[in-house]
């Protein structure tokens, strides 16, 4: 049987991560599934955590008055879900739904700020990840504005 | 004639440059390009069907008016489609080339011609020259992985190509189909894309830029499909078509997975004239797009790729 850690170090997010930063973050991890429908966060709600989807798919989305929630994007197997738990006001920005059965691996927020704080090795690491995300999803949003299929 | 060029006897100066193509390739495909007397003289061709295929973009299947041989040509060349009293435009054929008797194109309308074209309705008549241009290598892709990565009413280039997969489908390893779109309304070819997502050995991914109502699948350009897409970077020839900065995005995501710069194939679009590489509009750096391209491997045009002014 697969343990935790296994788990976590098989997830793209975390290929390479250190066996002794593994052990670490898999005590601030565990495993949840959502149903279709069900949200995973809400707009404004704390943002205490993050997941590693490991199956299905999330619909991240706004609510605008008079046309509905909107979705910005969808996340799936072997992406990873919510940076709002790493910087103040540790709240989320959007909803996110899952759009059918959705396994992950949640971690809570507030245990792994504490684990980074005493090692900012560990630190730097989720850093360095979190940011080369942040970085994709910018480009991604940029090329959406440019709406490229436009012309061709 | 292992040189890449191919006689398609349209041509009395000499011969055409396919660019990936090579006799022995050409072979292994279903369809040779047929013989031509001019490659400047327009045939007539009529209007079999018109098909709308979104809000702008229609789909029109062509027969000889002369009813005699159908044109064969290879997936991802073009052809010059003439408006008689408004003009001629290159439009890439999006038909099967297992069946040359249903000569079929897809565009958008948004010029002049293309919106004269758009109001032709069946028995109308047409002028044709071609097939033009450089193919798929869909012989070199042979035993790999195949992706394709295509946005908007890109797919209609890479539509022969996949029906040509399709039809040899166990001369390939995995075959997977990236497609995004404005909008699900946007999309073309949506039975197809359907029909082939409910293959079990072709894979389909699907996303667009806002989902509208009803839409419940991906959400996001189509680069954001490749990291996770399932196929060997190692193994894997990407065919790629789109609008330009689409295609810029597609390489950089396609590196990131780890294809070199001699697996991914784009076909590029340039304001063709011509067709033959006489008058020199679609000039790309050193190259003609109508007679080197449309087709090219990526290390081919890395260099001038995405600059303002070649």
């Amino acid at each position: 049987m697969q343990t935790m850690k296994d788990l976590i170090a098989e997830h793209p997010f975390f290929r390479g991560l250190a066996p002794e930063h593994l052990d670490v973050i898999a005590g601030c991890a565990q495993n949840v599934r959502f149903q279709a429908g069900e949200f995973l966060f809400r707009e404004g709600d704390e943002a205490d955590r993050f997941f590693l989807i490991r199956h299905g798919r999330v619909a991240l989305s706004t609510y605008i008055p008079e046309r509905g929630a909107i979705t910005i994007q969808t996340i799936g197997a072997g992406e990873v879900l919510g940076w709002s738990w790493l910087f103040p006001p540790y709240r989320w920005h959007f909803d996110a739904r899952a759009l059918e059965v959705t396994r992950a691996i949640a971690f809570d927020g507030k245990c792994l700020r504490d684990k980074c704080q005493e090692d900012p090795k560990l630190g730097y690491e989720l850093m360095r990840r979190f940011a080369s995300i942040m970085v994709d999803r910018l480009q991604a949003t940029r090329l959406q504005l440019l709406d490229v299929y436009g012309r061709s | 004639m292992d040189t890449g060029e191919f006689n398609t006897g349209q041509l009395n100066t000499g011969q055409l440059n396919t660019g990936q193509l090579s006799t022995g390739q050409l072979n292994t495909m279903s369809a040779e390009p047929i013989q031509a007397v001019d490659p400047m003289a327009p045939r007539w061709h009529r209007i079999l069907q018109r098909r709308r295929e979104n809000h702008d973009t229609f789909t029109l299947e062509l027969t000889p008016v002369d009813q005699g041989a159908a044109m064969t040509f290879a997936p991802g060349q073009f052809n010059m489609l003439y408006v008689f009293g408004v003009g001629e435009i290159p439009i890439s054929i999006s038909g099967d080339p297992g069946q040359p008797e249903r000569l079929i194109h897809t565009t958008r309308a948004v010029g002049t011609v293309t919106r004269a074209m758009s109001r032709l309705g069946k028995g109308d008549v047409l002028g044709v020259r071609g097939p033009f241009g450089s193919a798929w290598p869909l012989a070199q892709a042979e035993g790999r992985d195949v992706v394709i990565v295509t946005g908007g009413i890109g797919l209609a280039p890479l539509r022969p190509a996949i029906y040509q997969l399709l039809a040899q489908r166990e001369k390939y390893a995995r075959i997977v189909i990236l497609y995004g779109a404005r909008t699900q309304e946007d999309m073309v070819f949506r039975r197809e894309l359907e029909r082939w997502s409910a293959r079990l050995d072709v894979e389909v991914f699907a996303t667009v830029d806002r989902a509208t109502s009803g839409w419940r699948g991906n959400v996001g350009v189509v680069t954001t499909l490749i990291p996770h897409a399932p196929f060997d970077p190692d193994d894997t020839i990407a065919l790629v078509c789109g609008p330009e900065v689409m295609m810029r995005y597609t390489v950089a995501a396609l590196e990131k997975r780890g294809l070199t710069h001699e697996q991914i194939y784009l076909s590029m679009e340039r304001n063709m004239k011509c067709a033959v590489g006489f008058c020199g509009h679609c000039q790309f750096g050193p190259k003609f797009i109508c007679k080197d391209g449309p087709v090219f491997r990526f290390d081919q045009v890395r260099a001038i790729f995405g600059k303002w002014e070649v």
